[in-house]
């Protein structure tokens, strides 16, 4: 029968007008708008939801709400699949689709139960103890079994199609949870100005007061919640999020919330995003985030049907389902006696069995008056029914209470159990907040704050409505007076509340005579009592190790039903107070947060930023392959209809060595440098000497890092007397612009000199070839580019079509090449003039691939080159190093180390084949037939196929490398499984005395 | 994630930032005589201490101007930032 376990009255926050289909393992039920998956479930009478981590056991729901450690669950289907939900936190919407994990075939027959039966074999460390050898196992046969069977929910394996936004907030006052302590804190706060974020985990405002009968001013708590909420909404400083998790509490007061934004809605629209993350600064955070129920251990105490007390009633007052008809309570306090009362209220008589000897408080005596009987003295020792509880065997404690007289056994469909509060700490704790023991309560609370980080109401231990609505009021008021002069105090009104008498210290029932039931501590990670008792026996005693060696707490939960009742276990059996024992540390997030949220709209194609040369249009129209070279998007090479890249990149290469090229070089670090001691600060950065260099020239450069390691080269032009134009790699551009930074604000900032990147002010076109001058003197032909006009090395700006131009006669590719610099947007403009006139010269764009066959053939260092791990002498440039004059690194370079004669230098490599190209990265080694290991002498940095010679050629850095030149050695490729017969030849394969680039 | 004030554009988040490490370094100056054992320590060994800490950071994603802070390297807490040429608030 369906909906059969509804309440008789209505709460309000249950629409019964709107039905809501879904379904569960393939059976479809209905819930109505209001319900979360498991509020739904649980009026259909179910239960069992899933399986236990470990020995599979039926496990039901324990809680209603973020506490929830059984109740996990794999949602919707196909790419918007999400597995280990927890049920209790989904708000039911049309079409919900959900399942059952940790099962199989079937949540109700389960193969992967027989871990239960046999868990005698599997104790606290079984893992440990058991899996230790052969030690080759563990790889292919043990963890993959493991994850197997203890498995949790399935991840997609598509892309997740959902929208997630990443959101900025400030606030002077943020205050998470949204109960008595919450709306007081806000309220003082928002009243007196401040700017106040109030966020709330659930669907609805008010915490406590959804399920409390209290009375505040005169209204009913309720009321006073809505009251309160409908104030702060009328105030412009106040932003209140409910569905919103305050999950993380990072340095400086910067915490994460996580908005469920549309999970909720039937059609939400494409452009609203499923979650939203919120980095909120808080000027101060007011942690009002409530307590949360201890279970009790006792012999089965996880099977289907055994709740929190709490739980039971939040079912009952907030979603109108009954968790059974047929109740015991068990409790170690009062507060489970309100449980009983709204039983009462549905004409349902729980039976109470309650450690304690006896009660006066005041719910205790409402629910004598009702002429129920109280089994003081009582407790449960054991129950029974496999897929949903059927009975409990009960019984009357001794005076020790270490031992039952006597033993009955009856009948029941749920047992709604209390173990007092633990105030919930998380964030305090996460903020670096000292915890210290209040033994009034037997928890945990926060103490000696590190952060501008404030507790209120039960989450500080203050378990009466009067205390938290003092101190939220209070805690409001004078952190809000941080930030304002209002000066308006807002009053605590009265309230009412019933009276509690205090709880007993016993959250483990004893074992029946003779029998050995599982009592479960931490449900998720199903560790029982006596697994704690095992790891104590076996010598842990740090609370660090006890939970390591058992997983107590460590399942996605974090233990926040099971922390405080492992803790008291362990000081139980240590005989020490629990403060002695310790706790161990909350880290974030508070609850699991979706990967997608987290990741926000930084995927795909943004991911990163991309940066586009202004001429890229042309390359995509113009069939450009493209490669990354960082954030930007540079032609790899343009083949034309058949070719494939090998044979895109010779003919371009070739077309360079035999005709003219063009290559977009934008990309190349530009930075502007000014000042009268620019050239002594060049003089300082670079290798070689600066000084003397005259207005329109350029010069190649060499900077290293202090450690001596070659940092970065380029060409850098004087414009005028203090005015430079320096160029850097594509790669090193952002570093090099803050290591000048770093010299001239830290290092010496006596020098008057100013430097500003300028690389997407300009846009770059190298014109390589020999036939590069005479094309560009058709195009500029009121300058002269003669040899003796434009020197190598040299620069001249003039003007085309009335713009600015910028001719240097500098080349990469060691032909007679120029490159032309123009304002960026005007790079399409010129790149398209000198593709018209470059046509009569047989012109084509050739892209990185080509461009690096150039500088390889030539043995021009480059990245693969300069590694970080080169100092000048390895990689040919010592000509660059002056011996005159000091500067950044110069010191390093006479180091022994970097002075050996066996340091790893440049050579050139051409297989002994010449057919065979070598893989870069290759090893080389003198002998490829010995046991390995095999003497490295170097590695491959850069290879290439030669269209000067028509064969493979390749750079690489080996030991001692001028002296082995005319060996033959082996190139070795361990990935690949060849060894490549090779001869050493200089690293200046084509051109050696680079006479085409003075041509 | 820390929030730093840059001496020039005031509280920003760090990730507008990059770490530029002990700030109380002093680069040998240019030209000098200096043994290695002097310039090792220079290049390479920096203490490592828990507690203050005085420290260059550069707002890279900002104004682009070096800075000096004083900070716990335990608690984070950032005690003091200023210019170049000032003085930690020490």
């Amino acid at each position: 029968m369906s909906n059969a376990y509804r309440t008789k009255n209505s709460t309000g926050l249950i629409n019964k007008n709107k039905k809501i289909n879904f379904t569960f393992n393939g059976h479809t039920y209905h819930g109505y708008e209001g319900d979360t998956l498991a509020s739904a479930l649980i009026s259909n009478g179910i239960h069992l939801i899933g399986r236990s981590f470990k020995y599979h056991r039926p496990r039901g729901f324990l809680g209603v709400g973020v506490e929830e450690p059984n109740a996990m669950v794999q949602l919707h289907e196909g790419n918007k699949s999400e597995p280990n939900i927890i049920a209790t936190e989904v708000e039911l919407v049309e079409g919900l689709k959900a399942k059952s994990q940790n099962c199989w075939p079937s949540v109700q027959f389960d193969i992967g139960e027989v871990n239960n039966l046999l868990n005698r074999f599997f104790p606290a460390g079984f893992y440990y103890k058991t899996f230790m050898w052969p030690k080759s196992f563990w790889m292919k046969i043990y963890e993959p079994f493991i994850r197997k069977a203890a498995g949790m929910g399935v991840a997609p394996l598509q892309p997740d199609p959902d929208r997630y936004e990443h959101n900025y907030e400030h606030c002077d006052v943020l205050v998470v949870g949204s109960g008595p302590s919450g709306l007081a804190s806000a309220l003082a706060a928002a009243k007196n100005g401040a700017r106040v974020i109030l966020a709330e985990d659930k669907a609805n405002f008010g915490g406590s007061l959804l399920t409390d009968e209290v009375t505040i001013g005169n209204m009913s708590g309720k009321e006073w919640a809505n009251d309160t909420v409908a104030q702060l909404k009328s105030l412009p400083n106040v932003i209140l999020k409910k569905r919103s998790q305050v999950f993380g509490y990072y340095d400086h007061n910067m915490t994460v919330m996580i908005e469920r934004v549309s999970d909720h809605q039937e059609n939400p629209s494409k452009y609203t995003p499923r979650q939203r993350l919120h980095y909120i600064r808080a000027g101060e955070v007011i942690v009002s985030t409530g307590s949360i129920e201890r279970p009790i251990s006792f012999g089965n105490n996880d099977r289907p049907g055994i709740l929190l007390a709490s739980a039971a009633k939040e079912y009952m007052t907030v979603y109108e389902t009954l968790v059974g008809k047929k109740p015991i309570i068990f409790t170690n306090n009062d507060t489970a006696y309100s449980t009983a009362l709204e039983f009462l209220k549905n004409d349902i008589t729980p039976v109470i069995l309650d450690t304690r000897n006896n009660s006066n408080g005041e719910l205790v005596k409402e629910v004598k008056q009702k002429g129920v009987n109280i089994r003081f003295n009582s407790g449960i020792a054991d129950t029974k029914g496999h897929l949903k509880i059927k009975s409990a065997v009960i019984g009357e404690l001794d005076k020790d209470k270490e031992n039952f007289t006597s033993l009955e056994s009856i009948d029941c469909d749920c047992i709604c159990m209390s173990g007092g509060w633990t105030p919930t700490v998380h964030l305090s704790s996460q903020a670096g907040n000292k915890l210290k023991f209040n033994e009034e309560i037997d928890a945990f609370v926060p103490d000696k704050k590190r952060q501008r980080e404030s507790a209120v109401g039960a989450a500080n231990g203050s378990f009466t409505l009067n205390q938290s609505l003092a101190e939220g009021f209070q805690v409001g008021f004078d952190l809000s007076n941080k930030f304002t002069d209002n000066n308006i105090v807002t009053n605590t009104p009265n309230s009412k509340e019933p009276k509690y008498e205090k709880h007993e210290r016993l959250w483990c029932m004893p074992l029946p005579q003779g029998k050995t039931p599982k009592r479960f501590i931490d449900f998720q990670n199903d560790v029982a009592v006596s697994d704690v008792e095992l790891a104590i026996r076996e010598g842990f005693r740090s609370i660090e190790h006890v939970k390591r060696y058992t997983t107590l707490g460590m399942a996605g939960d974090q233990g926040k039903t099971s922390n405080l009742n492992g803790l008291q276990y362990v000081s139980n059996i240590e005989k020490k107070i629990v403060p002695e024992v310790g706790h161990t540390t909350f880290r974030p997030p508070y609850t699991p947060v979706t990967i997608g949220a987290i990741v926000g709209r930084e995927v795909g194609n943004h991911y990163l930023p991309t940066r586009k040369s202004p001429i890229h249009n042309w390359h995509e129209e113009n069939n450009a392959v493209f490669v990354a070279a960082g954030l930007w998007q540079r032609p790899r090479y343009y083949p034309k209809e058949s070719e494939n890249m090998n044979d895109a990149v010779n003919r371009e290469a070739a077309n360079v060595r035999s005709n003219v090229g063009i290559c977009d070089v934008t990309t190349l670090g530009k930075i502007d440098i000014k000042g009268p001691d620019a050239p002594e600060f060049l003089n300082r950065v670079y290798t070689n000497a600066w000084l003397k260099l005259p207005v329109g020239k350029a010069r190649y450069g060499v900077m290293l890092r202090e450690d001596g390691m070659v940092f970065d080269d380029g060409t850098t032009s004087r414009l005028s007397e203090n005015h430079f134009h320096m160029t850097t790699t594509t790669a090193q551009a952002a570093n090099v612009l803050s290591h000048l930074e770093y010299y001239l604000q830290v290092v010496w900032p006596e020098l008057d000199v100013n430097v500003l990147s300028t690389t997407e002010q300009w846009s770059g076109i190298a014109v390589a070839g020999p036939k590069s001058r005479e094309l560009l003197s058709k195009l500029f032909p009121n300058i002269d580019l003669s040899n003796e006009g434009l020197p190598f090395m040299g620069l001249v700006d003039t003007n085309i079509d009335g713009i600015f131009a910028r001719i240097y006669r500098i080349s990469f590719s060691g032909e007679l090449a120029y490159e032309v610099n123009v304002e960026s947007n005007f790079g399409l403009h010129m790149w398209k003039r000198i593709m018209d006139v470059g046509k009569a010269f047989n012109i084509e764009p050739y892209g990185t691939e080509a461009l690096s066959t150039l500088r390889i053939e030539m043995g021009h260092v480059a990245g693969a080159e300069l590694d970080g791990r080169a100092v000048p002498f390895d990689v040919g440039l010592n000509g660059m190093v002056s011996k005159k004059k000091d500067f950044i690194g110069k010191r390093s370079l006479s180091k022994e180390a970097f002075t050996s004669e066996d340091r790893q230098t440049i050579v050139g490599l051409v297989p002994l084949d010449k057919r065979t190209k070598i893989p870069e990265g290759s090893h080389i080694v003198e002998n490829d037939k010995v046991a390995s290991p095999v003497p490295k002498l170097g590695h491959v940095s850069s290879s290439c196929w030669s269209v000067e010679y028509n064969n493979p050629f390749s750079i690489a850095i080996i030991k001692d490398g001028k002296n082995k030149i005319g060996k033959n050695l082996f190139a070795v490729s361990p990935l690949k499984d060849i060894s490549i017969p090779v001869e050493v030849v200089s690293s200046h394969y084509v051109d050696p005395d680079g006479e085409r680039v003075r041509s | 994630m820390l929030e730093i004030k840059c001496p020039y554009c005031g509280k920003r988040s760090q990730n507008e930032f990059s770490y530029g490490g002990d700030a109380t370094v002093k680069r040998p100056t240019l030209g000098e005589e200096i043994s290695t054992e002097d310039w090792d320590n220079f290049v390479y060994f920096r203490d490592n201490p828990r507690g203050k800490h005085t420290e260059l950071w550069h707002h890279v994603s900002g104004c682009r101007q070096w800075f000096k802070a004083s900070r716990d390297t335990a608690t984070h807490e950032i005690f003091d930032t200023c210019k170049m040429n000032e003085a930690l608030n020490e």
